[in-house]
């Protein structure tokens, strides 16, 4: 049975492939179903959702549509979650492949590193990162990929520590190939799956982390973010609690859709290797 | 997180092994490890100190544009505080003011309070230490609890029913579900306060104000730890299905014994203790998650202060929660390490044989 026939028959994987092909769907036809600016002022303040079909969500504090800002929050969230996920992905790789290829000093030092990254509370870190340099799209995105790329670099780094013993490796060396040739080239690609395997969890993670900046006001002024729609329906908490429950419920099925997607991925390519 | 932290707790064990090798009993084990690590620990915080003292540096404008601000003041003045307050001395200069004042245990002077920030963060601290220990019990025991009732019957409905329901509550934003909580429990049904940590202007004492600050925190503590509770469920069930396959649970069933006695005294106590390591690593998770929580139920704790600190410049106050909570995950994980050296039996079976 080939793989995506297996994730086929996993009722989990499927739910989660369709929430995520909803939200990719949503991020992309943004635009095009609500050209214009998302923030401006369409209707009366406060209309209720399912009361004017023009408006099915209704409008927020200013009159914004809600369905509009949806729609483009879809957008924001899934940028910064897979550019904030890459950032971590690679430079963990990265880092987790010279720890473990170059070994004694090199070792030590960016374990220390490590170490020192993951005692602080990532939230923190990127809170005091996002206060300083300022709120924008690219701020929030290193922001969060300072607090996650530990996680990659330390599963990198055990998988180089068992790879860099192997006969191919001993075989590059004796040809002469430069070692950051053989530790990027030859040994990075074959530690890569179990590095790729934590991808959705941090893809999550990392939507969690932009949606929890913007609900405090970090996030970039300029677009509409989830946490920031939270945050702006919060002062009417008691009269319209839609206004902050409808964007929570789509962050929530996001990050579900993305766990279940992901988990069903790699259940059924770790079940393919065992097989072969 | 969960591969994350599987290869850490990994990680650990093994150095931790490694590290008790040289001794036989519980005591000294955990003294040479208390030893090792706070070496270790030192050049961690080293890190921490002078990384977020050189990001912190980047920022625009210092204590005294900020102070300028809240107060009004000429350039002359500026220049006055600038030297009194050392901020017109080099950055290396500074840095090395700084650790030299961190050796006394001081943390400097606060501008927004125009008091001594150490005596700020302690002020705040058991807030945040009561919202964090309360929301780790909940997510700790609940979670275990559930993953243990999950996974005494693998494969089952309740076993998939809970393992999928745990993933959707960890799909849920801390902040969010405090939201939902407060429309719920503090609008709609009035049972419980909106905020705060105790009535304000009561003056309650002993139990009575006990009973109120517990009050308060029901929903603070519910939205921080339903979150986690998932992974200790996954944890402990991931766990419990590992050790069904050894071969002492089959002795075990060998002997007679009842599935019950099996599932408690056997396979889930020996699924427990990775989900001891992962308090400690979960602890800068949970500190994380509390400066949003702190937000959105004004509990006057760390986390908020930290808020207050980003949103009114004051830098070297920021910097001082940073490394609070630093040392805070230091000396958990130290503890959750040293029960664990108490908890295993197996290094020190392993010692016998080497």
């Amino acid at each position: 049975m080939s793989p995506l026939r297996r994730f086929l028959r996993t009722p989990e994987a499927v739910a989660g492939a369709i929430l995520l092909a909803a939200l990719i769907a949503m991020a992309l036809s943004a635009s095009l179903l609500f050209p214009g600016d998302p923030q401006a002022i369409t209707g009366p303040a406060l209309l209720p959702p399912f009361q004017d079909w023009s408006l099915p969500l209704g409008t927020d504090r200013l009159g914004r549509d809600v369905l509009a800002e949806l729609f483009h929050g879809a957008r924001t969230s899934l940028a910064v979650g897979l550019a904030a996920a890459a950032a971590a992905l690679v430079v963990g790789a990265v880092v987790g492949t010279l720890a473990g290829f170059a070994g004694g000093l090199v070792d030590e030092v960016l374990m220390r590193i490590t170490d020192a990254f993951q005692t602080v509370p990532s939230f923190l870190l990127a809170l005091a990162f996002v206060s300083v340099v300022g709120p924008s799209l690219g701020v929030v995105v290193i922001a969060i990929a300072l607090g996650t790329w530990t996680g990659p670099a330390r599963v990198a780094r055990a998988e180089v520590l068992s790879i860099r013993e192997r006969d191919y490796v001993a075989g590059a060396r004796v040809i002469g190939m430069h070692p950051l040739a053989i530790a990027f080239r030859e040994v990075l690609p074959n530690a890569l799956p179990p590095v790729l395997a934590m991808s959705s969890v941090i893809v999550a993670a990392a939507i969690l982390t932009e949606a929890a900046l913007s609900f405090l006001g970090l996030g970039d002024p300029n677009r509409v973010t989830w946490g920031g729609m939270i945050a702006e329906g919060r002062a009417v908490l008691r009269t319209a609690p839609f206004l902050s429950i409808v964007p929570g419920i789509a962050l929530v099925l996001t990050v579900l859709g993305v766990y279940l997607a992901g988990e069903g991925i790699v259940e059924t390519t770790a079940v393919r290797r065992g097989l072969s | 997180m969960s591969g994350r932290t599987e290869g850490g707790a990994q990680a650990r064990h093994l150095s931790w092994a490694t590290q008790c090798q040289a001794s036989d009993a519980p005591m000294t084990r955990a003294l040479t490890l208390i030893r090792r690590r706070l070496v270790g620990s030192i050049f961690v915080l080293l890190i921490v100190v002078v990384g977020t003292f050189l990001l912190l540096e980047a920022a625009p404008g210092d204590a005294v544009d900020a102070y300028i601000v809240s107060t009004g003041g000429d350039a002359g003045m500026i220049e006055l505080l600038r030297h009194r307050w050392g901020l017109d001395q080099s950055e290396l200069t500074r840095l090395a003011n700084y650790l030299w004042v961190l050796l006394h245990l001081d943390l400097g002077q606060s501008v927004t309070f125009s008091r001594p920030i150490r005596d700020v963060i302690l002020e705040r601290l058991p807030n945040t230490l009561l919202l964090m220990v309360s929301a780790t019990a909940l997510s700790f025991g609940l979670g275990s609890a559930l993953g243990i009732y999950a996974g005494a019957r693998p494969g089952s409905f309740r076993d998939r029913f809970l393992s999928i329901g745990s993933l959707a509550l960890y799909a849920v934003p801390g902040f969010w579900l405090g939201l939902v909580l407060i429309v719920v429990f503090a609008v709609d049904l009035r049972w419980l306060p909106i905020g705060g940590i105790e009535t304000l202007a009561s003056d309650k004492t002993g139990l009575d104000r006990a009973a109120d600050i517990a009050i308060h925190l029901v929903l603070p503590v519910s939205a921080l730890g339903f979150i986690y509770l998932a992974l200790y469920l996954r944890m402990m069930r991931a766990g419990m299905a590992e050790v069904w396959r050894q071969d002492f649970v089959l002795a075990a069933r060998a002997k007679g014994l009842s599935r019950r006695r099996i599932v408690l005294a056997h396979v889930a106590r020996n699924a427990l203790l990775p989900l001891v390591t992962m308090l400690g690593l979960q602890s800068a998770q949970m500190l994380g998650g509390s400066v949003v929580i702190e937000s959105v139920f004004s509990v006057p704790g760390l986390g908020r202060l930290a808020q207050e600190a980003v949103a009114s410049r004051d830098t070297p106050l920021l910097l001082g929660i940073i490394l609070t909570s630093a040392v805070l995950v230091i000396v958990i994980n130290l503890l959750v390490d040293i029960a664990y050296a108490f908890l295993d039996p197996r290094v020190g079976a392993g010692e016998a044989d080497a």
